[in-house]
């Protein structure tokens, strides 16, 4: 690797084809074949009911998750920097665990404990009248699980990072522990918090096995918008399936240019 | 009132490793009453959504004892859906090793035009959701390749499919420790009569192994459960190009939790073992480093 230019080189060439043939190509690909017949079948796409339909409960799904991860991610992770207690190292390595769990078991543990036969939670839920499988509880729960870690994992190196000097000030000038939380904590992991959230949000639009195995896949119920990609391309209605998937495609790349972009603006504010 | 507060450490490890003195004369719990409630609440739900479900997961997996469990991975597809996952992971996580180094390597020490978009690039395979990572692959390397490339339905789509979603695992491990790496090390051993070579085994490789080691184990254990990105262009087909994750669905879809349950287990278990394993030995190789 040293000093010689042509190695430099070479291994230049080695990274940009190996990511042109394997990511760029393919992706420019997607959005040349949405848009290569006209905007007329893309327009058709999203006036579609059943697409709108599927868009909405994307929308529902991503919405839940981002709110109950961020109640859960927040409070976990000032719980795990700021606190000790018996059993932490334990929390802190399990909370990780929905990241290295494939999406399909998550499916699958989600069906065991509310199968209406059997299930722990199933059972009781169903004999107060309350269906959580294959409808937009299950698809809540299952988007919700899988997004569990990102918000965390991006709000414990800040709060490390800022101390507890600024919160330690506040208290002894008497503020209380909610004042302290909303005028200090919350203001020091904005830009963490804030990149987890899109973190969070783009994993939520995006999943597809957990919830493909808890919805039961009902045409116009149960089908998010990932869904709706795979059920088009096997109906071989690929236009719709390629518009749709072009405007999943856009959002994660407008997430990782805002994600970017936070990045670097943490980065400038960092060095006082 | 400082002693609610844990003094701050910086650095990835989330909790101390290391406390200065005196351990028995500090409370072993800093909870206050209020703090004590959004902790039992927090757990409360985190058991909800993940433990429990996953408990159960591996309690059906042997509830019917070890017969059924080891037979029904003994059975003949599911064996060679369980084979081809971690020979695929395992070649997919080599190249990665080497590519994702290469890339990282690049990206910290190279300028060119276009590097910017490069790294944007990069994360896109963590960004797109899997299902459209399917279709992508499917538009270059289907039956209707501009390039007259088609492997869909063969045991290549797979290894296309996880080296995609896999990605950025060892570039973005890489990444950082590189850039903390002086540049004028290499120049000193350079200066010193080191040949390139010897740079690059005794000097570079060294100080990048534990975060090599670090983004193998978590593309490793993301090939293993992957799923979506191969919904579309592996075929499925049984013996042939169908992996674990499908052989699950297959087994859900028929009603057969306790088989399904047997399958995921193995894939729980492996997924752990991988990450607990390597992350030992980038302990070691720390250390020693």
């Amino acid at each position: 690797m040293g000093n010689s230019r042509a190695s430099k080189h070479i291994l230049r060439w080695i990274a940009i084809v190996y990511v042109a043939f394997l990511v760029a190509w393919p992706v420019g690909l997607v959005f040349w074949n949405t848009f290569g017949d006209g905007l007329e079948p893309v327009i058709e796409t999203f006036t579609d009911p059943l697409v709108i339909k599927s868009l909405r409960l994307t929308a529902v799904a991503t919405f839940w998750s981002v709110l109950l991860n961020t109640l859960f991610g927040v409070t976990m992770s000032i719980l795990l920097v700021r606190y000790r207690f018996p059993g932490k190292k334990l929390l802190n390595a399990l909370v990780d665990l929905p990241l290295s769990v494939s999406p399909i078991v998550v499916g699958l543990s989600i069906v065991l404990v509310y199968s209406t036969t059997g299930g722990v939670f199933g059972v009781p839920l169903s004999q107060a009248g309350i269906q959580v499988l294959f409808s937009t509880p299950a698809i809540v729960l299952a988007t919700t699980f899988v997004a569990l870690p990102l918000i965390i994992r991006e709000v414990v190196p800040v709060l490390h990072e800022v101390g507890t000097e600024q919160e330690q000030a506040a208290r002894s000038l008497g503020a209380n522990s909610w004042q302290t939380f909303w005028r200090i904590t919350i203001p020091s992991i904005k830009w963490g918090l804030t990149y987890g959230i899109v973190l969070c949000l783009a994993r939520s639009i995006g999943e597809f096995g957990a919830v493909k195995v808890v919805s039961g896949n009902l045409i116009g119920q149960t089908q998010t918008a990932t869904l709706m990609v795979e059920q088009l391309y096997f109906d071989f209605d690929q236009e719709k399936a390629f518009a749709i998937a072009s405007l999943l495609a856009l959002i994660s790349i407008i997430t990782i240019i805002v994600v970017g972009l936070l990045r670097s603006r943490a980065e400038v504010k960092d060095p006082k | 009132m400082t002693d609610s507060l844990e003094t701050s450490t910086p650095g990835p490890d989330r909790t101390p490793r290391f406390r200065p003195r005196a351990v028995r004369s500090r409370p072993r719990s800093t909870l206050t009453k209020s703090s004590g409630l959004a902790l039992g609440i927090a757990v409360l739900w985190f058991s909800i959504l993940v433990l429990i479900p996953l408990a159960v997961v591996v309690g059906t997996a042997l509830a019917g004892g070890f017969g059924p469990f080891l037979s029904t991975l003994t059975n003949a597809q599911t064996f060679a859906a369980i084979l081809l996952t971690l020979g695929e992971a395992a070649l997919v996580t080599v190249v990665n090793v080497v590519i994702g180094t290469i890339i990282a390597w690049v990206l910290v020490r190279d300028k060119f035009p276009g590097k910017r978009l490069l790294e944007i690039i990069i994360d896109v395979p963590f960004a797109l959701p899997t299902i459209v990572a399917g279709l992508v692959l499917l538009g270059l390397y289907g039956p209707r390749s501009p390039i007259g490339i088609d492997v869909a339905n063969t045991r290549a789509a797979v290894f296309l499919a996880f080296a995609f979603v896999t990605l950025p695992f060892v570039v973005r491990a890489v990444q950082p420790v590189l850039e903390e790496l002086d540049p004028e090390v290499e120049q000193a051993a350079r200066s010193l009569g080191a040949s390139g070579r010897q740079t690059l085994t005794r000097v570079v490789l060294p100080a990048l192994a534990p975060a090599i080691a670090a983004g193998a184990a978590l593309s490793f254990a993301r090939a293993v459960s992957e799923y979506g990105s191969l919904v579309l262009i592996s075929g499925n087909l049984a013996l042939r190009t169908e992996v674990t994750s499908v052989r699950i669905l297959t087994y859900i879809e028929g009603g057969q939790g306790a088989q399904a349950a047997a399958v995921a287990t193995v894939i729980l278990i492996v997924a752990l073992l991988v990450i607990v394993a390597l992350d030992v030995l980038q302990r070691r190789i720390a250390r020693r480093g």
